[in-house]
């Protein structure tokens, strides 16, 4: 592949497939003697199961339970504490307790609605906010806490000129991929094989060999085509693959295990809802002197991923900032809801709405906009980072700030927005900015101790070379961009360069597809593999490469005092943002949307382009559109027009750039991409409504009720 | 017993009247490219053309599609308008999970028919009923752009 810039797009390699609608994706896909499974779940948030009575099972028709479970009862992800079919106690509505399997989906459902389960009801704790007030360590799923002494806080506060507490609140994200989640497991006497929606082939892997207490050679996950993951499809879909898994070994057929839309909306984990409390010290001007900050995720009934979340959550507290003298706590809590999972930004976007509204209306106080006030406490290379780490690498932001602020001619709109707003009444125009990070790659040491990412490439007699690695596309693209690494680093066509979909019994274990890892940490392990096999090169000869992960240390993370580099590498964000507030009926619109990024070196730029608009989408909607809420533990909306994701009607075009800077440790300097383009776009709309109405919110996302609701407070208040 | 044409073959099916069309292509006629995104006409994945009027067919009992000219993504690809749409979308970057997308291309193909050069605002409109969570909507608006001012017409 002779492309002069690896950056230079080239088509993708699975755009046939997916634009004719001929490529099958789970629900596509139909074996033989296979049935379908549907799962009796648990119609109260709390209480102990007494009795469970089954009707009377037509011909081919079995029910599959706990009793059937080789091994133990629990969806192995990082703590034992989700059942696969609860059989004691059921924590959340939604619970999974029972399959039924048979061939006939009508039949299925109808004699789902005879089942008869007995409970002890017990009172559940509905909200975050119930949660915290308990008070009780037995609610506690995940705490950490770090940065400068209290007793040194507490005296920095004494002798400061002011001191300005706020509490700051975020919903649920619901990740709407297109695809439903899906799961299908293959029986075969010898072998269950398990394929479906997925993004981490081997978290699946490791959960089917303790479910079914079985040898490394009895199971085997194959990723099908994945219909958006967004994080949605990292933890869950462990627990599916254990359903069917244990469902085909018990019924001694396939079993397939499809979601409806409102079924996967109700029960399927989601971005956590979080409290973020700021405590912060000011002098005399306005100037930052310390901050505190308290930040509390609602975990759902089980801690899943929760307690990663939360470091993640916490390490950005402070945002792109360096604030004097920093203190932060966090916790995970224990609800009587859906348990709360992955989602792009993974614990970020909760932490830099928070911390971007805080410093904005920090910036009030001092009478300074904005973002000169944010530019004074920008973060520098070789600056310390809030955990002990430090800044390594060249930071491009001031230079991402000067020309986003040419491009949207910021100082003239916002003079322009104010004079137009004094003329009208109705209507509100403001402009608002977000500065932002993401660190790339597992937090702290979880490549070296927990990934040990391998990665293989197989060269055919034929000399053309398969990627062996078991990392999913889920439309991100990286069928095409590892592709590419390693058609240009052998200089062979793209067109030679496969990637089949992994199958465990093909890969090594390169990792999950998560944490905005899978470009530059696997990228680079096939960038490294591709160099080894270039120099072995024996043309017409079958051969094989492996490489396995190196880590650069740095200053050791460590994760009991939480200090240490965090991340080896940080992408970065500018985006700005213009509204239009109807303050008759609180509906906003958004005119523009800027966005400037670094991510050290782009692999394909169509491709980078796709993520940015894709996720800057998906950040905007966080802050104003999509809302979902639980109310007595039962989720709320259970349909897409429920819950409103943008439509092309929401989403105007977007003027992007991005910054070269590559990093050592990349592939052609590459550093993460996904996950970033998500986080700035909540804290920017808010930046923008609070720009065209001079008032201030403490929470996302501000809804039309929000607005409206506001503007009588202000009214109100101003007599 | 339903009589129908579905890319332009007459086919007959037993289903009973009250099963959904998407079913019925996907499970009877095994046209997999019409995708069930939320059962509910909200998403547009499951779009099909029924007297050329694109239409979800998750809303549609089959009893109401007897005599009826029912078109699904298999029937266009071999057209032009669907040549250029596909190669528009590839240049444009439109694709990224593919799950929305036959539905988004019969869209596309709809708008276009109707209205060759659409504007920006048009174009957001015409795919409105179609949803996408990956891509933001613009590298899609931007293909069908595309494909109009190359299709010219068609």
């Amino acid at each position: 592949m002779n492309l002069k810039d690896i950056s230079t797009s080239v088509p993708k390699k699975d755009h046939k497939g997916k634009v004719s609608g001929q490529l099958p994706y789970i629900s596509d896909v139909k074996v033989e003697n296979m049935v379908y499974g549907v799962l009796y779940r648990s119609p109260i948030a709390y209480g102990k199961i007494i009795s469970i009575q089954l009707p009377n099972l037509p011909d081919g028709y079995e029910a599959v339970g706990a009793e059937h479970i080789p091994g133990p009862n629990y969806v192995k992800i990082i703590k034992e504490d989700q059942p696969i079919f609860a059989n004691e106690w059921v924590n959340y509505i939604g619970e999974p307790i029972l399959m039924l399997t048979g061939k006939d989906l009508d039949i299925l459902y109808s004699l789902l609605n005879e089942v008869k389960v007995e409970f002890e009801e017990h009172q559940a704790i509905y909200t975050l906010d119930e949660a915290i007030k308990q008070k009780s360590v037995s609610l506690v799923l995940a705490s950490y806490e770090f940065g400068e002494s209290l007793e040194n806080i507490s005296a920095i506060e004494q002798g400061a000129h002011q001191i300005i507490e706020e509490e700051y609140d975020t919903g649920y994200q619901e990740h709407v991929y297109l695809e439903p989640q899906g799961m299908l497991a293959v029986y075969k006497d010898d072998e269950i094989v398990v394929q479906g929606s997925m993004q981490c082939l081997y978290y699946i892997k490791n959960a089917l060999l303790s479910a079914l207490a079985c040898g490394d050679d009895e199971v085997r996950v194959v990723q099908s085509p994945t219909g958006g993951g967004f994080g949605g499809k990292e933890d869950y879909p462990s627990m599916m693959a254990c359903h069917v898994a244990v469902a085909a070994r018990a019924v001694k057929k396939s079993v397939m295990l499809v979601f409806d839309r409102s079924e996967d909306m109700l029960v399927t984990t989601k971005r956590h809802p979080a409290k973020l409390k700021y405590r912060t010290a000011l002098d005399k001007e306005g100037n930052i002197l310390s901050m505190y900050v308290d930040i509390f995720l609602d975990g759902g009934a089980n801690v899943g991923l929760s307690s990663v979340v939360l470091q993640r959550a916490l390490l950005n507290s402070a945002g792109v900032y360096k604030i004097p003298h920093f203190h932060a706590k966090g916790y995970v809590l224990k609800t009587n809801t859906v348990p709360n999972g992955a989602f792009r930004g993974f614990g970020a976007p909760q932490s830099f709405a928070g911390i971007e509204s805080h410093i904005g209306h920090l910036s009030k106080l001092a009478k300074i906009d904005p973002l000169a006030y944010k530019r004074k406490y920008l973060v520098k290379q070789g600056d310390p980072t809030i955990t002990k780490g430090k800044f390594r690498d060249p930071i491009l932001v001031e230079e991402m700030i000067e020309d986003v602020l040419n491009v949207s001619e910021y100082k003239k709109k916002k003079e322009d927005f104010q004079r137009l707003n004094q003329q009208n009444q109705r209507y509100k125009k403001g402009i608002g900015t977000s500065l932002f990070l993401h660190g790339c790659g597992f937090t702290g040491s979880g490549e070296r101790d927990h990934i040990k990412a391998k990665v293989k490439l197989v060269k055919s007699k034929d000399d053309q070379v398969s990627l062996k690695i078991s990392n999913s596309d889920m439309g991100q693209g990286i069928l095409t961009t590892l592709c590419k690494i390693v058609a240009k680093e052998l200089n062979l066509p793209f067109e030679d360069i496969l990637y089949p979909y992994p199958d465990t019994k093909e890969v090594p274990d390169s990792g999950p597809t998560v944490a905005s890892r899978t470009t530059m940490i696997v990228g680079k392990l096939l960038e490294r593999a591709a160099k080894k096999l270039k120099n072995q090169w024996q043309t017409g000869v079958e051969q094989e490469v492996v490489e396995h992960y190196v880590h650069r240390e740095m200053i050791p993370w460590d994760e009991k005092t939480f200090t240490g580099d965090a991340y080896p590498a940080y992408s970065w964000g500018v985006n700005i943002v213009e509204v239009e507030v109807d303050t008759l009926t609180g509906n906003l619109k958004l005119e523009k949307v800027y966005g400037n990024y670094e991510v050290g070196k782009v692999i394909d730029e169509r491709i980078m382009k796709g993520q940015i608009d894709g996720g800057l989408a998906q950040g905007l909607a966080y802050g104003y559109l999509e809302k979902m809420t639980s109310k007595q533990g039962r989720i709320q909306q259970k349909s897409i027009s429920d819950y409103g994701p943008p439509t092309s009607l929401d989403i105007v075009s977007i003027e992007s750039k991005v910054f070269d800077n590559p990093y050592a440790d990349g592939p052609y300097g590459a550093k993460g991409a996904g996950e970033l383009t998500l986080i700035g776009g909540a804290p920017a709309v808010q930046a923008a409504i609070e720009d065209a109405l001079h008032t201030s919110f403490q929470q996302i996302p501000i809804t039309p009720e929000v607005i409206i609701e506001s503007l009588w407070m202000k009214e109100g208040e101003e007599g | 017993m339903i009589k129908f044409t579905l890319n332009g073959r007459t086919v007959e099916t037993d289903a009973p009247a009250t099963a959904r069309l998407l079913d019925l292509l996907r499970d009877e006629f095994e046209l997999i490219g019409t995708k069930e995104g939320c059962g509910e006409g909200e998403c547009g994945a499951c779009s099909v053309f029924v007297n050329n009027l694109l239409q979800n067919s998750c809303l549609i009992p089959i009893g109401s599609i007897a005599g009826a000219d029912i078109q699904t993504i298999e029937g266009i690809i071999e057209t032009e308008q669907f040549k250029i749409l596909d190669e528009s979308y590839s240049i444009a970057g439109g694709v990224q999970c593919g799950y929305c997308i036959p539905g988004m291309i019969m869209a596309s193909a709809a708008l276009l028919s109707e209205n060759p050069h659409p504007s920006e605002a048009e174009i957001r409109e015409g795919i409105s009923g179609n949803l996408c969570r990956c891509t933001g909507y613009n590298m899609i608006v931007e293909a069908i752009n595309l494909a109009a001012k190359k299709g010219d017409g068609l």
